[in-house]
């Protein structure tokens, strides 16, 4: 599993240099086109009498509703919505795009999952804990947001700090760890099953079943991903007295 | 990039972001939020906005649907009620209507049984008048042709005269004598 990521450092020398591993930017693009593609060749013709794809995106839609709704009622809720959709649908497929193959050229990986890299997990935790904190502040005002630091008991106010950067780390970490492990074992298991004829006949079944196994932890740590996402909100959004 | 980088911040080098940048590559994290917030606006607008508002305008459209069936249900049942009424109603009429035709029916009938034996009596009581009147006149023309043959017969026997008073007593008696003889 040695191999070079393919980084350019922009503004080099300035304040702000900015370092992209390019594989990274080629791989969310290519998982943000994919989910975009599908979900616009499937919703072009939309029917009251949904047939084939619309069908499934309605239960896509449904599922992401169920998930809110365990958590928070729909008023609150609804407005995650679409916010729930997008993010299932693009970490299952990041998840997904690195299991059939990973491209190296010249000893540089180029194509691989974009989550197996704990830079993209954990801005996208990040961005959604930074979001739970604007929606509290928003639905319960400065002062209730504030008040829930110090909930149940004052005392614990430096551990719900410490919390909020936990769930942070937590949320993107998990993700990354499950995809990374993934494709290091899948990795291996190439690498067993080109080393000879003997190696072929031992990795081959391995192989696919952790390649199937593997898709299903990428649903399940979408699937998780947006749970989470809506536990955060839940517990930012939801005011105390209706928390249960 | 390795978990190795999660460590405190190296603040070695120059500056606090190109140090962070040595640890954790800023540009990806820049990439991945825009990369991400764009397909969540471009989702929105041509893909989940479209899809939700169809799947409003079914819901909409099944509580209309289900509010129109019970209003139908309802007025059925309303006009169902009317026709049982009706039904009701005109079975009553029909029965009525067979009663009085039965009871007119009767009447009639019982008329004209009355009409026909007056009728009959009529005419038997006439046809009796009759018989007396022929029996009668019968016995009358009898009586008168006996006579006058008697006369004939007395005044050829005799062939003699005879006051008028003896004859008209003698054929009186005769005649009584005939009468009950018959």
């Amino acid at each position: 599993m040695d191999h070079k990521d393919p980084e350019i450092t922009l503004f080099e020398n300035t304040m702000m240099p900015l370092t992209f591993n390019l594989s990274n930017v080629m791989m969310l693009i290519v998982t943000a086109a994919i989910v975009f593609i599908i979900a616009v060749v499937s919703t072009r013709k939309l029917a009251l009498k949904p047939t084939g794809m619309q069908n499934f995106f309605e239960w896509i839609m449904d599922f992401v509703k169920g998930i809110i709704k365990s958590n928070m009622d729909w008023k609150t809720g609804g407005r995650f919505h679409v916010l729930g959709i997008t993010l299932i649908l693009f970490l299952f497929v990041a998840n997904v795009l690195g299991l059939p193959m990973a491209i190296k050229v010249d000893g540089y990986l180029w194509w691989k999952s974009p989550t197996a890299d704990p830079v993209v997990t954990l801005t996208l935790a990040a961005m959604v804990i930074t979001l739970t904190q604007y929606y509290g502040i928003r639905e319960k005002g400065f002062g209730g947001y504030g008040k829930g630091f110090f909930a149940p008991v004052a005392f614990l106010f430096p551990f719900n700090i410490i919390g909020e950067f936990a769930s942070t780390l937590t949320l993107g970490l998990r993700l990354y760890g499950n995809i990374y492990a993934g494709e290091v074992l899948l990795g291996l298991l190439a690498g067993l099953m080109v080393s000879g004829p003997l190696g072929l006949i031992a990795g081959i079944l391995p192989g696919m079943a952790w390649q199937g196994f593997s898709i299903f932890i990428g649903g399940i740590q979408s699937f998780i991903f947006v749970m989470l996402t809506m536990v955060y909100m839940s517990g930012k959004v939801v005011k105390n007295e209706e928390a249960a | 990039m390795n978990l190795d980088n999660f460590v405190l911040l190296n603040t070695e080098s120059s500056g606090f972001l190109a140090s962070l940048n040595d640890q954790v590559n800023l540009g990806d994290m820049i990439v991945t939020l825009l990369t991400f917030l764009l397909l969540l606006a471009l989702l929105k607008k041509f893909a989940w906005g479209p899809l939700m508002g169809v799947m409003d305008k079914r819901a909409e459209l099944i509580a209309s649907e289900i509010e129109t069936a019970e209003k139908n249900r309802m007025e059925s049942e309303k006009m169902l009620a009317e026709q049982k009424a009706e039904l009701k109603e005109a079975s009553a009429t029909a029965q009525s209507i067979v009663e009085s035709a039965r009871k007119q029916s009767e009447t009639q009938s019982a008329e004209m049984i009355e009409a026909a034996r007056e009728e009959v009596n009529r005419m038997k009581a006439s046809a009796e008048l009759e018989i007396a009147t022929a029996k009668e006149k019968a016995v009358a023309a009898v009586r008168e042709e006996f006579v006058s043959l008697s006369v004939l017969a007395a005044s050829k026997v005799l062939e003699k005269e005879i006051s008028e008073d003896d004859n008209r007593a003698l054929i009186e008696e005769t005649i009584v004598k005939a009468g009950e003889g018959r």
